[in-house]
């Protein structure tokens, strides 16, 4: 057992160091899976928010996943093709500009999960959990027949939008964009956790009469942390799409939300660091046992169905005692 | 009945053909412990229900510092002063004693909406859960995760939590409940202090401590206030003692 504090360190130190050996080694598609890690671990700590610590266990979240995604397809196919969003009743072009791309989607996105969560938010348990995926499915089934965006194609975009100072079709370069995001986010989210809004949203989880007989409205702060918890999950939709530079309806589907999920469980679930080390680990073994075989995913079964029984902190809690978030 | 604090006029509540709260009428007076007794089935868990929110009722109406709070949601009624505490504690049970403390500051001073600043780290809350804390005894357990503390000293810092929300009432559902006769000696002689804050209307099962404890004492049998009086009063009520004390014990 080692003090949570260290191993989350030596984390990011491997999640450095791997594409830093990698433009030594001039081996850019390690960098790239890298960077996927990165991204899906993101998709990972905006979930967990809302289901490690609010214990809101959504099966939904490929909802905000691809919207972040589509926000991204969205403005950078309307810039490619030099045509606005929209002209009545005022004009909205499209960008390229990742700023700005992810501000649309961070906001739509959390105003998507404020819409969705305001419904299912009034059910309980697997009631919460069917209602999600019902929302998750409608925009899937929506995606793939709308088709001013491609519909079951999806949308491709020819080149990476772009970032001031910075060029984002070198991978290192767009890496160490995701890197940053990623720890920017992780200090908001631990924040977030330490804070009273964490304490009350970690106390309604344990205990919800408690938290409501001191006066504490659980639905309307569930609500916000489930917006927050959406938000999060776009904005790595943003770069997943940017990433490929693609965007198609799969980012939608339950199995993108299942697979969100996943990588909560096998890293550790209400750990910060646990989307990390369960997106790096399936991004790992999807290289490599993919390789081996198209069936991978019975290995990741048989790993998941280990995890579950044997070690329900997930990694991170096989390796670190869990600390109080609060302390005292 | 305007100085009452708080003020039950005649609520009904059917479940079906079952009448839970057939016509109650009760109030809290201020520096008063209010006792509400009655046999299991008597309809006190959905009394008090009505009382702090969860349930409402379907006519009658409850008033809390001259306020309807009929229709209001337990933590709205939370917010109006009205601390509760559980027949089973209700905490936090992966939180520190500090922690649950912490989160009642929390709730009383509305700063759920606090996005940044570490609560651990924030003087007032600290300050506030540490003075309820050190009220009922459990400051040296400050440090201990709840689950680990014994039954007794659960529903003690049920009563810290309470305590918390600076309440204007408190609503106690049988506090003494599976605590030791020593337990129970101090938690009375604590409470007998505690109603000159905040009036209390107890439910509890403990008769010793009732007769104890109580300035007025209201008995419940199937949905009715059969007989409201001193303490005297009721041991010499008739009705009560073929209702509920049974007449061996009343002897």
């Amino acid at each position: 057992m080692i003090a949570e504090r260290h191993l989350n360190a030596i984390i990011l130190a491997i999640l450095v160091l791997i594409p830093a050996y990698a433009v030594i080694a001039d081996e850019p598609f390690t960098i790239t899976l890298a960077t996927k890690a990165v991204i899906l671990a993101l998709a990972g700590v905006g979930l967990n928010f809302a289901l490690g610590q609010g214990g809101l266990v959504s099966f939904g979240h490929a909802a905000y996943f691809g919207i972040g995604g589509y926000a991204m397809g969205i403005l950078a196919s309307h810039a490619q093709s030099y045509t606005p969003l929209m002209e009545v009743p005022f004009v909205i072009e499209g960008s390229n500009s990742m700023p700005v791309i992810w501000l649309v989607a961070v906001i739509s996105g959390g105003l998507l999960a404020l819409l969705i969560g305001a419904l299912s938010l009034r059910t309980r348990g697997v009631y919460f959990i069917m209602v999600t995926l019902a929302f998750g499915q409608m925009l899937y089934y929506f995606a793939i027949s709308w088709p001013a965006y491609g519909g079951e194609d999806g949308l491709s975009i020819y080149v990476r939008n772009q970032f001031p100072g910075l060029n984002t079709l070198v991978p290192i370069q767009f890496f160490g964009l995701c890197f940053v995001i990623l720890l920017i986010v992780l200090f908001i989210v631990n924040r977030l956790n330490k804070s009273p809004f964490g304490l009350a949203l970690m106390g309604a989880h344990q205990n919800e009469e408690r938290a409501k007989t001191v006066g504490i409205d659980v639905y309307k702060m569930r609500l916000v942390a489930f917006a927050i918890s959406g938000a999060i999950t776009a904005l790595a939709g943003a770069l997943f799409a940017d990433l490929n530079r693609f965007v198609s309806p799969v980012m939608f589907d339950w199995h993108t939300s299942g697979q969100i999920m996943v990588f909560i469980i096998l890293g550790g679930v209400a750990r910060l660091f646990g989307p990390i080390v369960g997106a790096s680990l399936y991004i790992l073994l999807e290289h490599f046992l993919g390789g081996m075989s198209e069936y991978w995913q019975i290995y990741l079964g048989a790993i998941l169905l280990f995890m579950v029984l044997f070690a329900k902190g997930g990694i991170i809690g096989r390796l670190s005692k869990k600390e109080q978030t609060h302390g005292g | 009945m305007a100085d009452s604090i708080l003020d039950v006029r005649g609520i009904h509540k059917s479940f079906g053909a079952l009448k839970a709260s057939d016509g109650i009428t009760l109030d809290l007076k201020p520096g008063e412990i209010h006792a509400l007794i009655g046999p299991n089935g008597a309809g006190k868990s959905t009394l008090i229900k009505q009382i702090a929110g969860g349930l409402n009722p379907d006519s009658g109406s409850v008033h809390f510092m001259g306020r309807d709070v009929s229709v209001m949601t337990v933590a709205a009624r939370a917010r109006l002063g009205l601390a509760r505490t559980f027949q089973i504690s209700a905490l936090a049970m992966g939180y520190t004693v500090l922690e649950n403390a912490v989160l009642g500051a929390v709730g009383e001073t509305g700063s759920v909406f606090r996005f940044f600043k570490p609560a651990m780290k924030d003087a007032d809350l600290l300050g506030r859960a540490y003075a309820a804390l050190d009220r009922v005894g459990l400051r040296d357990q400050a440090g201990v995760i709840t689950s680990e503390l014994s039954h007794g000293q659960r529903r003690q810092l049920e009563v810290a939590v309470a305590l918390t929300l600076a309440p204007k009432a408190f609503l106690m559902d049988e506090p003494m409940a599976g605590m030791g006769a020593e337990g129970s000696k101090e938690l009375t002689t604590f409470l007998q202090d505690l109603k000159h804050e905040a009036p209390i209307l107890l439910v509890e099962h403990d008769m010793d401590a009732v007769f104890a404890l109580a300035d007025r004492i209201s008995v419940l049998v199937y949905g009715k206030i059969i007989a409201t009086g001193s303490v005297a009063d009721i041991r010499a009520n008739a009705d009560v003692r073929t209702a509920y004390l049974g007449e061996e014990d009343a002897a």
